[in-house]
C-alpha cells in the first residue's frame, strides 16, 4: 500500500515551479483536470451572466427606472442568455462529463484526451470572443435567439451581431468535438462487462445529450453560416425584399434550439438519477425505463421546434401536429418524475445537501414542465408568448431544473473531485436561500405574464399593476446572489479546511467511489469487472437477496501501475484553438488575418494530427 | 521492452471494448453530424427553390455534361480510394501511395472544374452570391461542398507525402481507411447535390 501512497493525489510525486503548474494545466490531457477546467470556467461565466441579471432585477425593480437606458437593457438580456445556456449551463455540464463519464464507466481516460483538450480551449476562446464585445462597446443585443432580419447589417450595422454570431459559431465547434468524443468514449471506453444496460444512469442520459449535440449543432452551424453569408458577402438568405424569407432563420434556429433544451436538462436528469438512490440507499425505480424515456426525450426533441413559432402563423395543420407532439413528450418527461419519487417510496432516506438540491430539481422541474405543457396548446401559446410567463416557465425548467441539478451534482461529486467535504450547515442555508429566492425571483412572474407584462422590456409605467411583483422579483433575485455567497464561502473553506473525503463518504453505488478521491491520474489502478448497474454497491453490500458482498482483491502492486501507460501533455490544442480563434475573429478586423490565421490553423491541425504518428522511441503506439 | 512489445501487439489502445477502432468510430460520429450539416444546406436550397425574384435561373446556367463529368471525376475517385486501401492491406505502399495520389488528383480537377463554373457563373450570366436566392443558395451549398473536397485533397496529399518518405504502412491501414470514410461521404452527398440541384428541374 505503501507503494501507492505515493501515487495518490495529495502526495506531490515531483515538486513544479509555479510556471511549471500553468504549463501543465495549459497542455493536460487529464480528462479530471479538464473537467476542473470546465466547471471553474463555467462557474466565472455563471457569475457574470448571473450579475447581468441583477442589473437587469435593478432597473426592473421599479417603474420608469433609469439605471440603463433601453439599449444596454437589450445588451443584458441577449447576453445573459447566451452566457448561461452556452457559457455556463452546457460548460457545468461539460465539466461532468469530462470529470465523471471515463470514471463512472471504469476508464482510464476519454477516447481522445487531445481532442478533449482542444474542445475546452476552443470553448474558452470562443467564450472570450464573446464577451469582449464588452470592451468594444458593442455586446450582442438582438435577443439569444437573434430572429432574422433584425440581424441583417439593414437593422444591425454595427459589430454587435458579429461578435454573437462568431463566438456561437467557435462554441459550436467546441461542443461538437465533444460530443464526437463522448460519443465514442461511452460506446467504446466501458470497463469490461459493462453492457449498455448496466451503464450509470448519468452515463446514459450524457449518452443522449451527445447524440443531440452532434445532430442539432450543425442545424446552427448553417443558420449562423448563413447569416454571416447575409452580413460579409451580400447574399439575401434573410432579406424579403429579394424573396427570402426570416422564418427560414426561426425554423433552423429551433431545430437547433429544441434539442439544445434537453442537451441543458438530461445531464441534470441524470445526475439526480444518481444522487436519489445513493441517499435513499435503494436502486433507481424502474431505471430500464428511466433510460428509455430519456432516449425518447432525445428523439422527440427533434419534433417539437416549431411550438417555439405558434405566434408566426404556420397554419392549423402544423399547428396541430406541433402540438400533439409537444405535448406526447411530456408523457417519458413524467414518467421519469414518477421514478424518481418512486426511488424515494419506502427508502431508508439520509438528508445530505446533494439529496435537497436534487428534491428541489424535481419539485421545480415539475413546476416548468406543467407551464411547459400549457404552451403546448396553441391558442394559450398565444396569450403567454413573449410574456414573462414565459421568462417564468423556462426560468422554472433551466434554473430549477438544470441549475439546482447542477448543483446537486457538485455537491455529491465535490469530495471526489477535491478529496475534501462540504459543510453540510453552509450547504443548507444555501439550498433554502436559493429555493427561496428562486420562488420569489420567478414564481411572480408568471403572475405578471399573465396580466400582460411583455419580457423583454427595459421600463414600464407605475399604474399597471406590475410595481409590487416586479419589486418581490428583484428581492429574490438578490437573495439568490446572496445564496451563491454561501456556495462560494462553502467551497474555498472547504478547500482550505474541509474533513477529509475518504474513497466513498456517501455509501454510494457507481465505480467511482471505489478509487480514492481525488482519483490518481490513471484512475483505476485495475480495470474494473462490472457486474451490475449499482456494482459497487453490490461489491460492498452483496444483492440484498442472499448474495454476499465480493471479497476484497488483493492490493495493487507497484508493477501494476507501472505498467499503466497515460498519454502525454500537448501544447497543439490550446495553440490551435488561438490560431482558430484569431481566423476567425479576422473577421471583424482584416482579411489579411483572416488568410494568416487560416494557414496558421490549417498548419497546427497537420500538427495536431501527426504528433501521434510514429512518434520518437517511448510511446509505444 | 520485449514484454512490452507483446502487451501492446495484444492490447491496442485505440480499440474499444466493442473491438472498433476509436478514431473509425469518432470519423463515423463526424459523419453522422456532417449529413445533418448538408441536410440543412439543401434543405435551404429546396425552401428557397423557385422563389428567386431576378433570373438567372437554375437551368439559364447549368452546364449538365460538364457537371456529368465532375460528378464522374469523383465516383471514379472513389474507386482509386478502394485500390490505394486494397494496396495498402497488402503491404504494397508503392501502390498505395500511387493510387492516393491519384484519387487526390481526380478530387483536385472536381475542385478546379467548380472553379470553372463558378467563374463561367459570375462572368457570363451574372449570377453571383447577391443576385439572387437561388445565387446565394446555390454557390453556398455547392461552396461548401467544393470546400469538403478541398479538405478531403490536402488530407489526400499529405498521405501521399507520408507514404513517399516511407511513414505508410500496413500499420497504418486504418488512418487510410477513415480518410476513405471520409472521401466516400463527401462522394455520396455529391450524388445528392448533382440529382436535387442539377437533374431535377
Amino acid at each position: 500500500m505503501a507503494t501507492q501512497a505515493a501515487f495518490m493525489p495529495g502526495t506531490k510525486v515531483e515538486t513544479l515551479t509555479f510556471w511549471g503548474t500553468v504549463a501543465s494545466w495549459l497542455t493536460t490531457v487529464d480528462h479530471k483536470r479538464i473537467g476542473i477546467l470546465y466547471g471553474t470556467s463555467a462557474f466565472i461565466f455563471f457569475l457574470v451572466g448571473g450579475i447581468e441579471a441583477l442589473i437587469m432585477r435593478l432597473q426592473l425593480a421599479r417603474p420608469d427606472n433609469t439605471l440603463v437606458g433601453a439599449e444596454r437593457f437589450n445588451e443584458l438580456f441577449t447576453m445573459h442568455g447566451t452566457t448561461m445556456i452556452f457559457l455556463a449551463v452546457m460548460p457545468l455540464s461539460a465539466a461532468f462529463f469530462n470529470y465523471m463519464i471515463p470514471l463512472l464507466i471504469g476508464a482510464r481516460d476519454v477516447a481522445f484526451p487531445r481532442l478533449n483538450a482542444l474542445s475546452y480551449w476552443i470553448f474558452l476562446s470562443g467564450a472570450l470572443l464573446l464577451n469582449s464585445s464588452w470592451l468594444f462597446g458593442m455586446a450582442p443585443d438582438g435577443g439569444w435567439f437573434g430572429y432574422a432580419n433584425l440581424t441583417t447589417t439593414q437593422f444591425s450595422p454595427r459589430h454587435t451581431i458579429d461578435f454573437w454570431m462568431l463566438g456561437l459559431q467557435i462554441l459550436g465547434i467546441s461542443s461538437m468535438l465533444a460530443g464526437f468524443n463522448f460519443l465514442v468514449t461511452i460506446i467504446n471506453m466501458r470497463a469490461p462487462g459493462m453492457t449498455l444496460m448496466r451503464m450509470p444512469v448519468f452515463v446514459w442520459m450524457s449518452f443522449v445529450t451527445q447524440f443531440l449535440l452532434v445532430l442539432a449543432f450543425p442545424a446552427i452551424t448553417v443558420a449562423l453560416i448563413l447569416l454571416m453569408f447575409d452580413r460579409f458577402f451580400g447574399t439575401l438568405f434573410y432579406a424579403p425584399a429579394a424573396g427570402g424569407d426570416p422564418l427560414l432563420w426561426q425554423h433552423l434556429f429551433w431545430i437547433f434550439g429544441h434539442p439544445e433544451v434537453y442537451i441543458l436538462i438530461l445531464p441534470a436528469m441524470g445526475i439526480v438519477s444518481e444522487v436519489l438512490p445513493t441517499f435513499a440507499r435503494k436502486p433507481l425505480f424502474g431505471a430500464p425505463v428511466v433510460i428509455y424515456s430519456g432516449i425518447m426525450i432525445g428523439f422527440f426533441g427533434f419534433g417539437v421546434w416549431s411550438h417555439h413559432m405558434f405566434s408566426v402563423g404556420m397554419g392549423p395543420v402544423a399547428d396541430a401536429a406541433f402540438s400533439v407532439s409537444t405535448m406526447l413528450i411530456a408523457v417519458p418527461t413524467g414518467v421519469k418524475i414518477l421514478n424518481w419519487i418512486g426511488t424515494l417510496w419506502g427508502g431508508s432516506i439520509r438528508f445530505r445537501t446533494p439529496l435537497y438540491f436534487a428534491l428541489g430539481f424535481i419539485a421545480m422541474f415539475t413546476m416548468g414542465g406543467l407551464s411547459g405543457v400549457m404552451h403546448a396548446s396553441p391558442p394559450v401559446d398565444l396569450q403567454q408568448t413573449d410574456s414573462y410567463f414565459v421568462v417564468a416557465h423556462f426560468h422554472y425548467v433551466l434554473f430549477g431544473g438544470s441549475i439546482f441539478g447542477l448543483f446537486g451534482g457538485i455537491y455529491y461529486w465535490w469530495p471526489k473531485i477535491s478529496g475534501k467535504m462540504l459543510d453540510e450547515r453552509l450547504g443548507l442555508w444555501h439550498f433554502w436561500l436559493m429555493l427561496l429566492g428562486f420562488n420569489m425571483t420567478f414564481f411572480p412572474q408568471h403572475y405578471l405574464g399573465l396580466i400582460g407584462m411583455p419580457r423583454r422590456i427595459y421600463t414600464y409605467a407605475g399604474d399597471l399593476g406590475w410595481n409590487f411583483w416586479n419589486m418581490v422579483s428583484t428581492i429574490g433575485a438578490f437573495l439568490i446572489a446572496v445564496s451563491l455567497l454561501f456556495f462560494i464561502a462553502n467551497v474555498f473553506r472547504s478547500l482550505r479546511s474541509g474533513a477529509v473525503a475518504g474513497n466513498d463518504p456517501w455509501d454510494a453505488r457507481t465505480l467511482e467511489w471505489s478509487i480514492p478521491s481525488p482519483p490518481p491520474v490513471y484512475n483505476f489502478a485495475r480495470v474494473p469487472q462490472v457486474q451490475d448497474r449499482d456494482d459497487f454497491w453490490l461489491a460492498k453490500h452483496g444483492d440484498g437477496h442472499g448474495g454476499a458482498p465480493r471479497p476484497k482483491a488483493a492490493p495493487v502492486t507497484a508493477a501494476e501501475i507501472a505498467a499503466i501507460h497515460m498519454p502525454p501533455t500537448s501544447y497543439w490544442p490550446i495553440v490551435l484553438a488561438i490560431a482558430l480563434t484569431v481566423m476567425v475573429s479576422g473577421l471583424l478586423i482584416s482579411t489579411y488575418q483572416i488568410i494568416i490565421g487560416g494557414l496558421a490553423t490549417l498548419v497546427l491541425m497537420y500538427k495536431f494530427a501527426m504528433e501521434l504518428h510514429r512518434p520518437a522511441s517511448g510511446h509505444g503506439h | 521492452m520485449a514484454d512490452h512489445a507483446v502487451a501492446h501487439a495484444v492490447h491496442d489502445p485505440n480499440i474499444g471494448n466493442t473491438g472498433l477502432d476509436n478514431r473509425k468510430m469518432g470519423m463515423w460520429a463526424f459523419l453522422g453530424s456532417d449529413c445533418m450539416f448538408f441536410g440543412s444546406l439543401i434543405g435551404t436550397y429546396l425552401a428557397y427553390k423557385g422563389k428567386s425574384i431576378s433570373g438567372p435561373l437554375p437551368h439559364d446556367v447549368f452546364d449538365i455534361p460538364l457537371t456529368s463529368y465532375s460528378a464522374a471525376l469523383l465516383l471514379a475517385s472513389s474507386l482509386t480510394m478502394v485500390l490505394a486501401l486494397a494496396a495498402l492491406q497488402q503491404s504494397r505502399v508503392k501502390a498505395a501511395g500511387g493510387w492516393l495520389f491519384v484519387t487526390a488528383m481526380l478530387g483536385l480537377h472536381f475542385v478546379l472544374n467548380q472553379v470553372y463554373e463558378f467563374t463561367t457563373f459570375v462572368l457570363h450570366h451574372g449570377l453571383k452570391l447577391s443576385t439572387s436566392l437561388f445565387g446565394s443558395s446555390f454557390f453556398v451549398l455547392t461552396g461548401f461542398h467544393g470546400a469538403h473536397v478541398t479538405g478531403g485533397v490536402i488530407w489526400l496529399l499529405i498521405l501521399v507525402s507520408l507514404a513517399m518518405r516511407g511513414q505508410l504502412d500496413a500499420r497504418d491501414y486504418t488512418k487510410v481507411e477513415i480518410t476513405g470514410l471520409y472521401w466516400h461521404f463527401v462522394d455520396i452527398v455529391w450524388v445528392a447535390i448533382f440529382t436535387v440541384i442539377y437533374l431535377i428541374p
